[in-house]
């Protein structure tokens, strides 16, 4: 996994509660058995008018333009905002294959779901908790004419406004860890392959039935 | 300095709408009495972090086609095996075609990805139950019919609706394909603990009330998010009183109230339900097995963080009216109005969601037409659900107007089984078609889906935009209201039948 390194990035808005990992990605898109290329069908259904298929050229479908990552404020953006309970439903890891394949680094949201929050850092991207509170703020800021960037440090645990605020964030300390020095946590665990092998001969005498 | 708005920290208070629900505060209790989920916990932890993140021993992990192949794929590029092959079980389940199963699978994408299971099966010595296995079917289905699952043990698939395993006394979660690969890799996941949280449901449901209906009036209570950090122990009389499959029925449905499990103390009901099955212990294991099972409750005066009431007397039959699980009123109610809803963001929800359905605010859901009927999935795709749905549908014809009406079993078990009942004949009879076994329109990866505009009611679990099919519009409901939807060609209180 790469380095999670300091980064500016714009703000993309997305403006609704229970986005679910169906939206994110559309399941004709699960049928990939790669880990790669499902960028260009982040929310599909929201984002093009017409219906998608897999292994289909992207490029030349209608885009639906109130879709906010089709608003041309929006189209570099590596941060996503977004409302409550934010990955809800299936445990796709394709859906935060595809918001990093599309470029995004970072995820703010008011409270995600259990297993999409986990996904995320599997996968290189920050999923960030603010109270609702600042999320309106964030949502008013990034709305505006010019788009927000902010300035994310997850050495630091803070984001800078451009006017210089900053909004101070936690992470899980091992989580941070494995984000900033890019660890594979299969190798991590493996370091402990003498504790689980002693705790599976124990498994097997008090509970036999389960091997 | 200057002023920084954003640093005021503020506190939100999430407000639970408590019609029927009782928010007890928390009570000091003996520190050594656990609850269920401490013991489970602690049966599986094989060591703790510094910072609290436990390493949790997994017995038993499921596996099916969609998000296995890249956690597969990364064990071959590292060179790793599978640390223990025995622990796991595969079947392909949401590609598969519920039609004619000896024609093979026409979709080519899907036909690789389940090729790829069979594969990675072969390779690395996996036990698989394949497309034209009996054994084959909805993989949450498979587990527990076959004792591969367990009560007390640890238990894991990359799919969210693991959770529906906790029914059996059991620790279980869904997890992403990375944790999948690191699962087969080291037969461990890393996991802090979660809260714990019981819901008690006291009492006892009303006649024609079903589990479905009282997880569903769990998910309206506490919201989406509301088991959120948590896990789950459902209880009381009305829990105890149900059915291992009802239970089943329950717990799969934790994930749609966000919480990481679900689960139910070990009583009779689990022992009679595990004993004789093709995997489930025997002789002097069994014996060894059942004194260590019945231990599987919490104590009395276990603390949680929190705990919830619900009368069961209070439940009645529940319908989805929008696009998420929590959207969800009685079959008596109407449609609610996002005009009386004071918090800007639900109120746009709901508008969003009435917009999407197709449906006017104040609408009798009674009234509601369906196109078509969906019977079926991890969550009532058992041979109980089919009773239930065939009871309904015996003698009667399913309505003119409806397009279609599928009763897709949850295992090629189930439907041996209901065919032996001669289940499917009554469905047969009334109109339903009677398909093989797989998730098909729970969310309509294979050809079973809805076509843009077409109203679903469905016994699956998520009625998400687009789950059934791009712009399908999915109601949640039990078996019999299914059924009875089918009938009337509208939704119907399934008590008047
Ligand atoms: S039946 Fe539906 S919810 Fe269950 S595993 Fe299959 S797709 Fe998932």
């Amino acid at each position: 996994m790469e380095k999670f390194v300091k980064f500016d990035g714009v703000v993309a808005p997305l403006d609704r509660s229970n986005v679910d990992t169906d939206a994110i990605i559309p399941k004709q898109f699960l049928k990939s058995i790669k880990r790669s290329g499902f960028g260009p069908n982040l929310f599909d259904e929201w984002r093009y008018l017409d219906q998608g298929q897999p292994d289909q050229d992207c490029s030349g479908r209608p885009l639906n333009p109130s879709f906010v990552l089709n608003d041309p404020r929006y189209r570099s953006a590596t941060i996503l905002l977004a409302r409550e309970n934010f990955g809800c439903g299936s445990s796709r890891e394709h859906a935060p294959w595809a918001l990093a394949d599309y470029g995004f680094k970072v995820i703010i949201a008011p409270s995600f779901a259990d297993i999409f929050f986990n996904n995320c850092f599997k996968n290189g991207i920050l999923p960030i908790v603010l109270d609702t509170k600042k999320v309106d703020l964030l949502f008013v800021e990034a709305s505006r004419n010019e788009a927000l960037v902010l300035s994310v440090d997850l050495d630091a645990q803070q984001l800078t406004t451009p006017v210089g605020d900053l909004i101070p964030f936690d992470v899980d300390p091992f989580r941070r860890l494995c984000l900033l020095q890019g660890l594979d946590d299969i190798g991590l665990t493996l370091q402990h392959a003498e504790e689980i092998r002693a705790f599976e001969e124990r498994r097997r005498a008090s509970a036999p039935w389960v091997f | 300095m200057k002023n920084n708005k954003y640093e005021k920290d503020e506190f939100v208070l999430y407000v639970v709408p408590t019609y029927s629900c009782l928010i007890k505060p928390q009570v000091d209790r003996a520190m050594s009495a656990k609850t269920l989920y401490d013991k489970l916990w602690e049966a599986h932890l094989v060591r703790t972090d510094e910072d609290g993140t436990g390493l949790l021993y997994i017995d038993r992990h499921l596996v099916h086609e969609v998000t296995s192949p890249q956690a597969f794929e990364g064990l071959r590029m590292a060179g790793r095996m599978p640390w223990r092959t025995g622990a796991v079980i595969a079947t392909p389940d949401h590609n598969v075609p519920t039609t004619d199963r000896a024609a093979g699978i026409v979709d080519p994408i899907a036909r690789v990805q389940v090729e790829t299971l069979d594969r990675n099966c072969q390779e690395f010595g996996i036990t698989e139950f394949g497309m034209n296995d009996v054994r084959q079917g909805v993989v949450h289905v498979v587990g527990p019919e076959q004792g591969l699952i367990l009560p007390g043990m640890s238990v894991v698939c990359g799919d969210s609706h693991t959770s529906t395993h906790g029914a059996l006394g059991a620790l279980a979660f869904g997890i992403g394909t990375s944790e999948v690969e690191h699962v087969l890799a080291t037969q461990c996941l890393i996991q802090k603990k979660s809260k714990s949280m019981r819901i008690s449901i006291d009492g006892e449901l009303g006649p024609g009330v079903t589990a479905k209906d009282v997880v569903l009036a769990i998910i309206g209570e506490i919201g989406t998010a509301g088991g959120t950090g948590y896990v789950i122990e459902f209880a009381g009389a009305v829990i105890r009183a149900l059915s291992m499959e009802g239970r089943m029925t329950v717990c799969n449905m934790t994930i749609e109230a966000g919480a990481r499990a679900g689960i139910v103390a070990v009583d009779d009901t689990t022992i009679e339900y595990v004993r004789g099955k093709p995997h489930a212990p025997r002789g002097e294991q069994w014996q060894a097995a059942e004194v260590a099972w019945r231990q599987l409750h919490s104590d009395e005066g276990a603390r949680f963080d929190r705990e919830i009431h619900i009368d069961g007397a209070s439940i009645a039959p529940q319908v989805t009216w929008g696009t998420s699980p929590e959207m969800v009123v009685s079959v008596l109610d109407r449609v609610p109005d996002p005009a009386v809803e004071p918090d800007p963001v639900r109120a746009e929800g709901m508008r969003r969601a009435l917009d999407y359905m197709g449906l006017q605010a104040g609408t009798p859901i009674n009234e509601i037409p369906v196109d078509l009927v969906f019977i079926g999935s991890c969550t009532n795709g058992r041979i109980e659900d089919l009773r239930a749905a065939a009871a309904i549908a015996r003698g009667r014809r399913v309505a003119k107007t409806l397009v279609q009406a599928l009763v897709v079993p949850g295992s090629g078990l189930v439907k041996e089984q209901a065919e032996r009942e001669g289940l499917d004949r009554i469905f047969i009879d009334a109109g339903f078609e009677w398909r093989a076994p797989g998730c098909s329109m729970c969310l309509a990866m294979n050809a079973d889906q809805l076509q843009p505009g077409q109203r679903c009611a469905s016994t699956s679990n998520r009625n998400f935009e687009g789950r059934q099919g791009k712009e399908g519009r999915t109601h949640l409901v039990g078996p019999a209201m299914a059924a009875a939807a089918a009938i009337a060609g509208h939704f119907v209180d399934v008590r008047d039948f």
